[in-house]
């Protein structure tokens, strides 16, 4: 018990009530924030880091039916378990609570067995959940975990205006054969590390990585007001990055790590894919396309970083993409044009 | 009416569950703000304050429930269920001044 001690915010006006539950609650070797009514209470659970809340109802300012109103109200902290403690009256009352998502109610004055078995299964439960959501972030980016926490889960698609960036390391085939497989992984992961970093900081989310090769959104789940501008920002700090990490490599007698990146602008259809048992965020559509197109064309004509007609169109600062020339790209009936950026 | 002042055993239920030095720093917490109470209770009734008077008299019967003080504690729960009273609450005063004196006796003994 005393190993799983979690941090609690206890919210009640009354202060003979606040210093017998706190230490009631210390006592089984959890420790304790107190709060004087459910405006404060908001003001402490801002700051985050709490496991669970025990609630008074009837408080001044802001009281016990507001607080919980309010937090299932905050994606942040809905699904923070609260229990609450009060002696209010009327069974009415009560039934509000738990329909305001509140996990359990003990009457005042609280019973000590009872506190303690409803803390440690909410505390329980909280761990559970947290798992989950780290889970779920480890495998779906935090972007998606949060779209199906807000939205749920549905298989199904949404028309969206987006960035789509592709990028993969040339020659990773012969890199990777002339080095120990685990060396690989460790360039892959540095690698990734350093992608996910430029991308998140200009509002993209990554949404497939296979290999040497990823693809990343700006503008899906979440629509963004300049998808364009922030996807060639995040591509010039990627080959930012690429240049700070050759250095560390040259020092340590390795080639230099060479990437492509093509970036379109338009129309997809994002959304989940798969089964009810199986699935992933997915983004698909001509723009989808046509990034691939570009990031293999960066090879051909041997530059960095090719973009779309659209996305020279959406960009705001003064990038000044050169025309390449217009390329007839596979499965597209006519030629695009191909700018390219520095 | 026939509610006692107050009941023994819940007092000694919190020193058997709380340890003696935290009952007693509890207790003298309780004689403290009860004044504090019974005057917002007096103040809401005056000022026609319906909901600071359910709010007063619901923390009165809170914590004279949690010490035993029984008699108290139905009275306030009377007015939380009652709503403003149209006269000044004299009678939970006067019967604050019997629980509380009977409270104070616990702590000297």
């Amino acid at each position: 018990m005393a190993s799983a001690g979690g941090r609690i915010l206890i919210v009640d006006d009354n202060k003979v009530n606040r210093l017998l539950l706190s230490r009631s609650v210390e006592m089984l070797g959890h420790s304790v924030v107190l709060a004087e009514n459910g405006r404060i209470a908001m003001q402490r659970l801002a700051d985050g880091g709490f496991d669970l809340l025990l609630l008074d109802i009837e408080m001044p300012e802001m009281d016990g039916f507001e607080v919980l109103a309010a937090i299932e109200a905050d994606p942040e902290l809905r699904g923070l378990p609260v229990i609450v403690t009060s002696s209010v009256e009327g069974l009415d009352n009560i039934v509000r609570c738990i329909e305001l998502g509140a996990e359990d109610y003990l009457p005042k004055p609280v019973n000590r067995v009872l506190l303690q078995a409803r803390l440690t299964s909410c505390l329980e439960k909280k761990r559970l959940r947290d798992e989950q959501r780290a889970l779920l972030s480890r495998f779906a980016t935090s972007e998606v975990a949060r779209d199906l926490r807000d939205q749920g889960f549905a298989i199904g698609g949404r028309r969206l205006r987006a960035s789509v960036l592709f990028c993969d390391i040339r020659g990773f085939t012969k890199l990777s054969e002339a080095q120990a497989p685990e060396a690989t992984i460790e360039l892959l992961n540095a690698w990734y590390a350093l992608m996910f970093d430029a991308i998140a900081s200009h509002g993209g989310m990554v949404s497939l990585m296979i290999g040497d090769w990823l693809m990343a959104l700006f503008g899906a789940p979440h629509p963004l007001d300049t998808p364009a501008q922030q996807a060639v920002d995040a591509a010039r700090e990627m080959l930012a990055m690429i240049d700070g990490f050759n250095v560390e490599r040259r020092a340590a007698a390795e080639p230099d790590l060479r990437i492509g990146i093509g970036i379109a602008t338009g129309e997809v259809v994002a959304g989940y894919a798969g089964t009810q048992n199986r699935a992933c965020y997915t983004c698909i559509g001509m723009t989808v396309n046509r990034a691939a197109r570009l990031e293999s064309h960066t090879k051909a004509v041997d530059r960095e970083i090719l973009i779309d007609a659209e996305t020279c169109a959406g960009l705001t600062s003064t990038v000044a993409p050169a025309l390449v020339g217009a390329v007839a790209f596979k499965g597209f009936s006519e030629p695009l044009d191909v700018f390219s950026v520095r | 009416m026939t509610d006692a002042v107050l009941d023994s055993a819940a007092y000694a239920e919190l020193q058997d569950t709380m340890g003696a030095d935290f009952a007693a720093e509890l207790l003298e917490t309780f004689l403290a703000e009860a004044p504090v109470m019974l005057d917002a209770l007096r103040k809401a009734a005056a000022a026609s304050d319906a909901e600071g008077f359910r709010r007063a008299a619901h923390s009165i019967k809170s914590n004279a429930g949690l010490f035993g003080a029984t008699a108290l504690a139905d009275m306030a729960r009377g007015m939380e269920l009652g709503g403003l009273p149209t006269a000044a609450p004299d009678a939970i005063e006067a019967e604050y001044g019997r629980a509380g004196a009977a409270l104070r006796a616990l702590l000297d003994g």
